[in-house]
């Protein structure tokens, strides 16, 4: 099955995959660019893929976690995608692709890790992963028992669990695990962004005295 | 890409309102518009991360209604258009990202397009047929108070002024508070106001002052006139006495009337332009369209006010303004614009 995946979680990553074969990835890793790449991006991944639009099967997005404003141009455009080609919308956990391509060579020995993320405001997104099986693919190898949830970044988080601070997530890996999900029969999150905090907003008070 | 009768799918997302609308050149098939207002009014104004999020949950559905409403299939479809700017940057990013991935899945191109030069395309969707041009524009929302002189919809928008400090429409809301109406303020105050005096306080007129004109002739300015609004409030309330709520009320919106009123007849006058069109949510605001009535009239000026719904914020004037590009043989947006929120008017559409 073909997949358009699109992540704007850190940066704006955009693969095409064919089953478990990345056909193609992009990036851009700039992190305040998502609006103006997201369309060239698309555009680039199919092409570089040899892929034309009414070929892609399904679309792949990254829920997250990470900074709003950027997040949402990649839910923005991944929903509005799967409306125009007709074809599913499936989602998957940012952070869960960063522990796919960590794991691809990294983390063949460890039993557990975490994965962290910049969530500003001196904040950190994290989940912890346990290895299940060494042997298996990487999309198979481990599975998400903490998180994503947010920490002060400067807090001894698990501290006897290797921590990995990953500043890009791989679009090519968020099919790699919408694939091991469709053989394995196993579900994927809604499609509900990871914004993990309240929007910022002060209850009115009541009118303040001007004189 | 049918340039004769183009059918075009616009999206705003600049404020509160998720909008997506479908014209056929100048004929309205669907105007779909989803509202975040009621999550805001607790907070008392559009509060930007509340309005983002409500964006992405509302435009899949949005695009979904609006293609049903209009009887047409997607793929019909010769072009995709946005409000990339002025606006909320946030909330604008998830139309833009809506747009661009919508206009690839379909191979359809997409036109990125001014939001304010939007208000005044709505006017084309007008079944008593296109207004002329040149015409001034008064656009009134919670989100802008602008003046605009526009030569040519497609090629030639000149801002003559706009707000310095609040929007007219973020006026009423301040306003509703003191008086301890809902938000949002303008239905309420309209309401209060229909049993008041509107010549029982005598509120400022904002950049009305010869001194302010020489700067600022057609810029507007309702901070002082809210303040000045408080300060009777307050002085009543400490006094023991009673707060007329209705006198006040009415005293404001006829204060806020008159400026946005003489400021637009004047730009009118001074131009030598006899047609003025009015647009943005406020226009929603009877005493504001029956004084301009008058005041047209008196003035020999053509008025126009587009359809209520066609004069809040909605995608419908988006696609209405791109199709007319389209007629003018304007070229699709490159696809890297982003969202400006400051966007000029004089940037009708990304090149
Ligand atoms: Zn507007």
């Amino acid at each position: 099955m073909i997949r358009l995946c699109i992540d704007t979680s850190i940066g704006t990553s955009v693969a095409v995959t064919d089953g478990s074969i990345i056909r193609a990835e992009v990036n851009e890793f700039d992190s305040m660019r998502h609006a103006e790449v997201i369309g060239d991006l698309i555009r680039a991944a199919c092409d570089a893929a040899g892929v034309s639009h009414h070929e892609i099967e399904a679309v792949v997005a990254g829920v997250g976690p990470g900074p709003f404003t950027g997040l949402r141009v990649g839910l923005a455009a991944a929903s509005a995608y799967s409306v125009g080609a007709n074809i599913p919308l499936l989602s998957v956990v940012s952070h869960d692709a960063i522990a796919v391509e960590l794991g691809e060579d990294l983390l063949a020995d460890e039993v557990e890790f975490v994965v962290t993320t910049d969530a500003r405001r001196r904040e950190i997104a994290w989940s912890r992963y346990v290895v299940l099986d060494p042997a298996a693919r990487p999309a198979e190898r481990f599975v998400r028992a903490d998180g994503p949830e947010l920490a002060k970044a400067d807090d001894a988080l698990l501290p006897h669990v290797p921590r990995i601070d990953a500043d890009h997530v791989s679009a090519g890996r968020l099919g790699l695990l919408a694939q091991a999900a469709f053989e394995n029969d196993t579900e994927l999150p809604p499609f509900l962004p990871l914004y993990l905090r309240s929007p910022d907003v002060t209850m009115s008070t009541g009118p303040k005295r001007v004189s | 890409m049918n340039r004769t009768v183009p059918l075009v799918l616009g999206i705003e997302s600049s404020c509160d309102e998720t909008g997506v609308g479908i014209v056929r050149g100048r004929e309205l098939l669907a105007n779909v518009i989803s509202s975040s207002m009621d999550e805001h009014a607790r907070y008392g104004g559009v509060v930007p991360e509340v309005a983002a999020r409500a964006h992405l949950e509302a435009i899949a559905p949005a695009i979904r209604e609006a293609v049903q409403r209009a009887g047409i299939s997607l793929s019909d479809l010769d072009a995709v258009a946005v409000a990339n700017g002025p606006g909320l940057a946030g909330a604008l990013m998830v139309g833009v990202g809506a747009a661009k991935a919508l206009g690839l899945s379909l191979n359809k191109p997409v036109f990125a397009v001014n939001h304010l030069v939007g208000h005044v395309g709505a006017d084309v969707l007008n079944t008593e047929g296109a207004l002329d041009y040149p015409t001034i524009a008064l656009l009134v929302s919670g989100g802008h108070t602008s003046l605009l002189h526009v030569r040519d919809l497609t090629r030639d928008v000149e801002m003559l002024g706009e707000t310095i400090d609040d929007a007219a429409g973020e006026a009423f809301d301040k306003v509703a508070r003191l008086l301890g109406l809902p938000y949002p303020g303008g239905p309420h105050i309209d309401r209060v106001a229909a049993d008041g005096d509107p010549k029982a306080f005598r509120f400022p007129r904002g950049l009305t002052l010869p001194k302010d004109m020489e700067k600022h002739r057609y810029d507007f300015s309702f901070s002082g006139l809210k303040t000045a609004v408080a300060r009777t409030v307050e002085k009543l309330t400490d006094a023991g006495e009673p707060v007329p709520t209705a006198d006040i009320a009415a005293s404001f919106r006829e204060a806020v009337i008159d400026v946005l009123l003489t400021k637009a007849f004047a730009a009118c006058a001074d131009l030598g332009v006899p047609r003025l069109l009015l647009g943005g949510g406020v226009t929603a605001n009877a005493r504001l369209r029956a004084e301009a009535e008058r005041r047209a009239a008196l003035a020999g000026v053509e008025l126009r006010i587009p359809p209520f719904e066609l004069c809040t914020d909605n995608g419908a004037m988006i696609a209405a303004l791109a199709s007319e590009l389209i007629m003018a043989g304007a070229e699709p947006s490159n696809l890297s614009f982003g969202a400006d929120s400051t966007l000029p008017v004089t940037h009708i559409y990304a090149e």
